[in-house]
């Protein structure tokens, strides 16, 4: 089963929570989408861990064979592309990996090359799987990397916990596109309940059941409590905000891992979740 | 000899384009003949990369200088890899600039800027 | 036009509440908000009336034809980006397409063509202030390009401004180089705990890969004294500019749902972030 966390507001608490979920699992896969910002192996500090460069393909000319035709040249709707003095020139930060130009060369003068654009890290840490996926800084799109973890983390039995990226953009979506069941962790201001109607939308039109955290919650108006109200949006839990899980999450340890209270916590958490998607799947087969 | 200059109009009296890449129209412009001819733009609307598209329509034209406020590198790459010269205009309407240059007054183009990394100009 | 760039590598640190508060002590005359992805900043702006909207076109997006599709799946053959699903008729995830192309000119019934695609709404309020923003559509990929008409929007509007502070968003991707790109300087908000650091990390390794002038703080300072050393040790080796700690502070919590700035009202982190904010403007327009 795969629970995606989503927050479409950063700082929230998306990492806290999936973290503590895959850890209060008997056994689970914990896979980091957030490929421009990873957080999740900074907690689980995994060992054994397997790395495997993620890459996009470029092209390459062979000169013997341009004609200086130029069909590369205007077909590239990215402008990777130029003929100058009799040779053909490409642009590798702004290709876009299309694989155009090299299917429509009436030569077959291009061929592609590899170009390392980040990488996925499998570890383990006690009972998580850890999967982690980076982007190289400079790069503009993780989109491939993600699917790449999708494919690592692909034949697992055990409840899958995808930490995603903050918003609600593409490389969002690509992260909540296989799951079963998306937690969206809110916190108590303005601009957390304005978000989470974001993100909202966002599982709704992806047709996801879904619930809602409620994180660092304090005294008086919550306006991402009462949006939930407003809305019928189940939440399944009010975490309260605690100076002590503060500094544990501050500090990198995992909260269920360091304390009984939390442990009892996020395991009430992943059945209640768990609970959600039998009566999804018994009420919407 | 033939020379370009990115534009915002088809009408000399009106100013140098601010940008190189995305002005809406080239002068083509030549200094023996004094035949002034303008070009659309392609790489105006594009995505991304328009810098290099533009650069693509300048060495087309068989132009050997490049009159411009500034340049990007790719575009910089394709244009001096083909023997175009880079002149800096200054402030001012695109009858002054090409008289400036007639007289020699204006300094080659050094300030060569970052790609705007597939996100459009300024 | 001096531009001042708010930015956080982690989100969540408080760029926004930080932006919110420089806007109001310099009484700026041009203000943006480029997170895109998920704007905030109006929400803390009281008084603002109805800006001018502007449609966003994204990149084209391909479209099948179903009168003219013979199901071949040559499309789906080809697409780098996973975007033509079969279920069981062909059809293109506008989400997933990038415009390439490719499709377009295999399809041998010409059954597939690019067309433009809503992909988001620009706002901007005029007079003074001057506010740019805009809202990507859910699920859009081209935030880079609309960062840059923002501030475009921005520049365009406010010539006049002395100085520009602009909100960014959050990671180290598209939207964010893309905000980099022409300002004068950049303030990163961090937070100290192991993952504000780490990301705090990749933010300076992107800003300085754009060579431009940058400066840290750190927000809720006192949730971990020790990160927060190490931080500022991290800026001193670095030779990053360190211009203060601002604290946790509940106080900016109702503040902020009260509609008003931490600057607005008596509080720790308000006199915190004024010291920051006059340390700041100090590089700024000594930034030649």
């Amino acid at each position: 089963m795969k629970i995606a966390v989503l927050s479409g507001k950063g700082g929230a608490g998306k990492t806290l929570v999936s973290v503590n979920l895959a850890a209060a699992a008997k056994e689970a896969t914990y896979m980091d989408c957030d490929v421009e910002e990873p957080n999740g192996h900074l907690f689980f500090k995994p060992g054994k861990v397997h790395t495997e460069f993620v890459y996009n393909k470029i092209p390459v000319v062979d000169e013997q064979r341009c004609t200086g035709c130029r069909t590369c040249v205007d077909f590239c709707k990215f402008n990777a592309l130029a003929y100058i003095n009799g040779k053909l020139r490409i642009f590798e930060e702004i290709c876009h990996s299309c694989g155009g130009c090299q299917l429509f060369c009436p030569e077959d003068a291009l061929w592609e090359k590899n170009k390392a654009i980040g990488k996925i890290e499998t570890g383990v840490s006690e009972n998580v799987q850890v999967l982690t996926g980076v982007l190289n800084t400079g790069e503009a799109s993780g989109i491939p990397i993600i699917n790449r973890l999708f494919e690592a983390g692909q034949n697992t039995q055990n409840h899958t916990i995808i930490d995603c990226p903050p918003g609600s953009a593409c490389s969002v979506m690509e992260s909540i596109e296989d799951a079963d069941y998306c937690v969206l962790v809110a916190e108590p201001t303005l601009f957390g309940a304005h978000n989470l109607k974001m993100v909202h939308e966002l599982v709704t039109l992806f047709k996801k059941p879904h619930g809602v955290v409620l994180n660092k919650c304090v005294e008086g108006d919550n306006p991402s409590e009462e949006f939930c109200v407003n809305h019928n949006i189940r939440i399944l839990e009010k975490i309260p905000y605690d100076t002590e899980l503060g500094t544990l999450n501050s500090n990198a340890f995992i909260a269920v891992r360091e304390q009984t209270a939390y442990r009892q916590l996020f395991s009430s958490l992943l059945q209640k979740i768990d609970k959600e998607v039998a009566y999804e799947t018994t009420t919407h087969p | 000899m033939k020379l370009a200059m990115p534009v915002e109009a088809k009408d000399m009296e009106k100013k140098v384009s601010p940008s190189f890449g995305r002005t809406p129209y080239f002068l083509i412009y030549d200094t023996d003949s004094k035949e002034a001819i303008y070009l659309d733009n392609g790489a105006a609307g594009t995505q991304g990369g328009a810098g290099i598209k533009a650069a693509q329509i300048i060495v087309d034209s068989n132009v050997q200088a490049l009159l411009t406020p500034r340049c990007g590198k790719n575009a910089a790459e394709v244009l001096v890899d083909s023997g175009i010269k880079l002149y800096k205009t200054r402030e001012g309407s695109v009858k002054e600039n090409l008289e400036d240059f007639a007289s020699d007054k204006l300094e080659l183009l050094e300030e060569i800027h970052e790609g705007f990394h597939n996100h459009g100009g300024k | 036009m001096k531009q001042l760039l708010i930015l956080s590598g982690k989100g969540g640190t408080g760029k926004t509440t930080v932006a919110g508060a420089f806007i109001k002590l310099a009484k700026a005359k041009a203000y943006a908000d480029c997170d895109v992805d998920a704007p905030n900043l109006h929400l803390i702006m009281r008084d603002l009336k109805e800006p001018v909207r502007k449609d966003f076109y994204g990149m084209d997006k391909a479209v099948i034809d179903q009168d003219r599709c013979t199901a071949c799946g040559l499309c789906q053959e080809h697409c780098r980006f996973h975007a033509i699903d079969h279920d069981p008729l062909y059809h293109v995830n506008p989400y997933a397409c990038e415009g390439c192309g490719v499709c377009e000119r295999l399809c041998p019934e010409g059954a597939i063509t690019l067309q433009s695609d809503l992909a988001g709404e620009l706002m901007l309020y005029s007079g003074e202030p001057v506010f740019s923003t805009a809202e990507l559509k859910m699920g859009s990929g081209t935030s880079g390009l609309l960062v840059t008409e923002v501030k475009k929007q921005l520049t365009h509007e406010a010539k006049d401004a002395e100085m520009a502070i602009i909100d960014g968003s959050p990671g180290i991707g598209c939207p964010v180089i893309a905000s980099i790109s022409g300002v004068d300087m950049t303030l990163v908000v961090a937070e100290p705990s192991i993952s504000g650091i780490s990301d705090m990390k990749r933010i300076l390794e992107t800003a300085k890969k754009s060579n431009v002038e940058t400066a840290l703080c750190v927000n809720k300072y006192d949730t971990n004294l020790k990160n927060t050393k190490s931080i500022e040790d991290f800026c001193q080796d670095h030779q990053i500019h360190f211009l203060g700690k601002i604290p946790y502070d509940p106080e900016a919590v109702k503040a902020i749902n009260n509609v008003q700035s931490i600057v607005e009202v008596n509080c720790p982190s308000g006199a915190a972030v004024k010291k920051v904010f006059e340390r700041t403007i100090k590089i700024l327009l000594n930034e030649s």
